[in-house]
């Protein structure tokens, strides 16, 4: 899965912090990536999780803006970009242009995002992105008694 | 039939429909038929977004689909024919009579609505239409994703999940 970035997060006034990430996706795959972080780096006050399980579309689309709202968040990573909580969140970039929005979040780039978390919400989301493209690789070639191999 | 699925989901294009249902069904084009979406240049391209390459989507309103699903069921590539809601399903079979089987794949929670299942919820009047669909021929399931159990109408209203 690769990563995309979707908005600038730019907004009128000055750029400030971004604060704190709102991570929303299927069943606990937000939960489950931001016990990982919080694991991996003792930092729980970055992601707020957002699960959709059992919310139809418009609940998915009230419970992320009231979360962002909540949190001040200005930054909304999402699991797939087909998913309801990449739809819902591309609803509240038509009002919210000074949010951005990640599709297809993986650990990595989470990981990222908590080490770049002082930059503007577009800049530390294009890091984000990157790092999370960059981070998933294939090893081996998944034949028996073939060479060891790695690729992108 | 080229349609493989007709399915209520008020998430309409989403992971479950597109991967869930979509990779094991090697679907090729989707119909999604809402008359707002229908009229919406802006949320035909949302949808459109999350559709992977290769596969087609067609936005019809309900008369556009009844008037074009002959075209949709001689497809030779496998589809799935997608409303946002059960009232839109009557609307559609109403006025073509090719459709034998409606599966409910996701109705969430709303005011005024009973849960059924984990991801079904009725109110009153849903289930009328539900039991008139029925009464009419049509084969009636829920099932959200295709390793999921088909569960038949009558148990769907006979039970009663409290989360």
């Amino acid at each position: 899965m690769t990563s995309s970035g979707v908005g600038t997060g730019a907004r009128p006034a000055a750029v400030g912090p971004v604060g704190r990430a709102i991570v929303a996706g299927h069943g606990e795959f937000a939960g489950g990536l931001v016990s990982a972080v919080e694991q991996i780096t003792g930092r729980a006050d970055v992601f707020v999780a957002l699960s959709n399980r059992g919310l139809g579309a418009d609940e998915i689309e009230r419970t992320l803006r009231e979360r962002l709202v909540d949190s001040g968040a200005r930054v909304v990573f999402t699991d797939l970009p087909a998913g309801s909580c990449t739809i819902a969140a591309r609803r509240v970039l038509r009002d919210r242009p000074d949010i951005v929005l990640v599709t297809g979040a993986n650990l990595p780039s989470l990981l990222d995002f908590v080490f770049h978390s002082a930059e503007p919400p577009g800049d530390a989301a294009q890091h984000a992105v990157e790092k999370g493209r960059a981070a998933i690789a294939r090893v081996g070639t998944g034949t028996p008694g073939g060479a060891a191999a790695s690729g992108r | 039939m080229a349609v493989e699925l007709y399915r209520i989901d008020d998430r309409l294009i989403h992971g479950q429909v597109v991967v869930g249902w979509g990779q094991p069904l090697d679907i090729r084009f989707i119909v999604l038929v809402d008359d707002d979406v229908a009229a919406s240049d802006w949320e035909q391209e949302l949808y459109r977004m999350g559709v992977p390459p290769g596969v087609d989507v067609f936005f019809e309103s309900v008369d556009g689909a009844i008037g074009r699903h002959a075209e949709f069921a001689r497809d030779p590539r496998p589809g799935i024919l997608l409303t946002g809601d059960i009232d839109t399903m009557r609307r559609l079979v109403a006025g073509v009579s090719a459709i034998r089987a409606v599966n409910v794949g996701g109705v969430h929670h709303r005011a005024g609505r009973v849960q059924r299942l984990r991801y079904v919820f009725l109110t009153p009047e849903e289930e009328d239409t539900l039991r008139a669909l029925a009464r009419s021929g049509v084969a009636v399931t829920a099932q959200d994703v295709p390793a999921a159990r088909p569960v038949p109408l009558d148990d769907v209203l006979a039970s009663r999940d409290d989360g």
